[in-house]
């Protein structure tokens, strides 16, 4: 029992941030077809605004709040520099330049900051373990699972209420007619972005969290849980992006506890031949997103 | 017929004059560079193969390389020092030690196999499934390089590859790789697959099989990959499974498409111009370490400056620097304007 109550800590716990990046990546592709590789480096970017704010007398909240605006900042200016000149030319024009502003914004971390890793401040809360029904686990886990519900409960209610929530969902499904109704585009494509970044940033905290410092190749291995778990549950689907990350934490989670060691070192390679696997099983993923349109 | 051969004549003579410039100078920088260029020819060009004809983004291609790469290592490391450079490799290979200009070709052959196996069902894809996909296939061959301890000693550096790609055997290739990628443009196959590029529907309506011309492109890019691969590791002689994955990807990719994914030419252009920019800002960044003028070293320009130019010519000629017609092209064009007045 108490194995399973760990268990289901865990999974929900990783399911949660492995959700919210999923749901930033998905965010995007659903309006643009498009894949940002460059999605990682907005956590990079969040751990790098908290690094810097790391000697001021600040609370930590707000530096906190700052490090996710930065994100949002830059999730905004990828908008701008490597979809926007290039989002009417073809698609691989745009998958390569979000692959090289990504390495571009890697090597500048490199460049002024340093190649070493540093340490970012952390509340004491996110130290600090306690236990329920006989299990000891890290605060920092329950903290995970409620921003997790709490954000995307938000994302619901945005996505579902408000005018621009309806708006982008509308240019998911078909972006010529939603334009010609009156949706501006490139609103539409810059506030997706701002999501992105925004959820980028809330979960860079909880996985920046977990390592405690920050390392310019940080973004990589988030893309990478983004990338399986959007493709898992449906490249166009908010809902299957949501699903997917719990799905992938359950994969993951499960693979940790039973696994010998010799093939834990393979996990990876596991789990990214079920993509290719799923992808040609099923390319929408699990589940089917809105009817398909053209793109711009 | 004479513009292909006017392209291939004026691309060879290009590694040619590469060539002669690093054996004149007698400089050993030079040579090293010069030699480095015919490699990343043959892995450039392989990408082209692919990349160029059927339009479609691979991320995949530096997977292949290691495969070569770690092949022929494994086929000549000498008898003696396979107890330490690979202590847990099969016994079967233990006694094995066979002559490296073999074993190149035994690389790209067995990279060459192991796209024609993977690849098969992948080429139905497009678009960005297509390119996320290749990206898996890329962590997933990355994953393996680093924890297959019995071919390639694990995520530690693998030493003791014989060195045997000199100037002339990577010039050689080069040559080799720049009239078999022209040969595959100017094929069936190779205009085939480029219908398929420009509209895949209509292509297919015409009868045309999009998923075993690609699977036979990426076969061919694979063979390409695994020859530069081997000759890499024989020219580098110790590298570890880093050495094959994104920053890699991202300079051979860096170099098509800055030069031109769509021409022969454009690939050459591009790693002689990325090859050229790199060196003279490698040798400023180093300049720079050595005067210790900033506290920590620098790293990086080289990479920011790649992406940089990408950025730009992707926005301000997405199609490269020779987009569409080959040099040969180019030329014989020009003297007939000239005939005519």
């Amino acid at each position: 029992m108490v194995g399973f109550l760990q268990f289901v800590i865990d999974v929900l716990s990783l399911g949660g941030a492995y959700a919210l990046m999923a749901l930033g990546l998905v965010i995007v592709y659903g309006i643009l077809r498009l894949v940002n590789f460059a999605y990682g480096e907005l956590i990079m970017v969040a751990g790098y605004s908290l690094y810097l704010l790391n000697g001021s007398a600040l609370p930590w909240l707000v530096m906190a709040a700052v490090a996710v605006l930065m994100s949002m900042f830059m999730g905004i200016a990828t908008d701008y520099v490597a979809f926007r000149p290039v989002r009417a030319k073809s698609v691989t024009a745009v998958l390569i330049t979000s692959f090289a502003f990504s390495t571009l914004l890697q090597n500048a971390a490199l460049l002024f900051i340093s190649p070493r890793p540093r340490n970012i401040p952390l509340p004491d809360l996110f130290t600090t373990t306690i236990e329920i029904a006989g299990v000891v686990t890290p605060v920092r886990n329950l903290l995970t699972i409620a921003t997790a519900v709490i954000s995307l409960a938000l994302f619901a209610w945005l996505m579902r209420r408000t005018v621009i929530g309806i708006a982008m969902r509308a240019a998911a499904t078909h972006f010529t007619m939603a334009r010609m109704l009156g949706v501006p585009a490139n609103l539409i494509i810059s506030s997706a972005f701002a999501i992105s970044g925004l959820l980028a940033g809330i979960v860079a905290l909880f996985w920046l969290g977990r390592i405690g410092s920050v390392v310019p190749g940080i973004g990589l291995e988030p893309l990478l849980v983004a990338f399986i778990a959007t493709v898992i549950g449906g490249m166009r689907s908010l809902q299957g992006a949501v699903l997917g990350g719990f799905l992938l934490a359950f994969i993951d989670t499960g693979l940790n506890y039973t696994l010998p060691q010799d093939l834990l070192k393979f996990r990876d390679a596991f789990t990214f031949s079920l993509v290719i696997l799923i992808l040609l099983w099923r390319p929408e993923g699990l589940l089917k997103g809105p009817a398909s349109g053209q793109r711009t | 017929m004479t513009r292909h051969l006017m392209t291939l004549a004026v691309l060879i003579g290009l590694v040619v004059l590469v060539v002669l410039g690093a054996e004149f100078a007698e400089v050993r920088l030079l040579s090293r560079i010069a030699t480095n260029l015919c490699i990343m020819l043959v892995l450039v060009l392989g990408l082209q193969v692919f990349m160029g004809n059927s339009g479609i983004l691979s991320f995949a291609h530096v997977g292949f390389m290691g495969i070569g790469a770690y092949t022929s290592a494994m086929l000549t490391i000498p008898v003696q020092m396979k107890g330490m450079a690979l202590p847990d490799l099969y016994p079967v290979f233990a006694g094995l030690q066979m002559s490296p200009y073999i074993t190149i070709l035994i690389a790209g052959l067995v990279a060459a196999l192991v796209a024609a196996i993977v690849s098969y069902p992948l080429m139905r894809l497009s678009d960005a499934a297509a390119v996320i996909t290749s990206f898996a296939l890329l962590v997933v061959l990355h994953t393996v390089m680093l924890h297959w301890s019995e071919v390639t000693n694990g995520p530690r550096t693998l030493f003791g590859i014989p060195r045997v790609t000199n100037l002339y055997l990577a010039a050689g290739a080069a040559a080799l790789a720049i009239a078999a990628a022209l040969a595959f443009k100017e094929s069936r196959l190779g205009i085939l697959l480029r219908t398929t590029r420009d509209d895949e529907v209509a292509a297919g309506a015409l009868g045309a099989h999009v998923p075993n011309l690609r699977w036979i492109a990426f076969i061919l890019s694979a063979l390409f990959a695994g020859i530069g691969g081997a000759l890499w590791g024989h020219f580098i002689t110790s590298f570890s499974p880093k050495a094959f994955y994104l920053k890699e990807t991202f300079v051979i990719l860096g170099m098509l498409v800055i030069g031109g994914p769509g021409t022969v030419t454009g690939a050459v252009f591009g790693v002689l111009i990325v090859t050229i920019v790199f060196e003279g800002l490698r040798a400023i960044e180093g300049l720079v370490n050595q005067a210790q003028l900033f506290s920590e070293q620098v790293v990086g320009v080289t990479e920011i400056t790649l992406a940089l130019a990408m950025i730009a010519v992707l926005i301000f000629r997405p199609g490269g620097l020779v987009a569409t017609r080959e040099v040969g092209d180019l030329i014989l064009r020009r003297m007939k304007l000239r005939e005519k007045k």
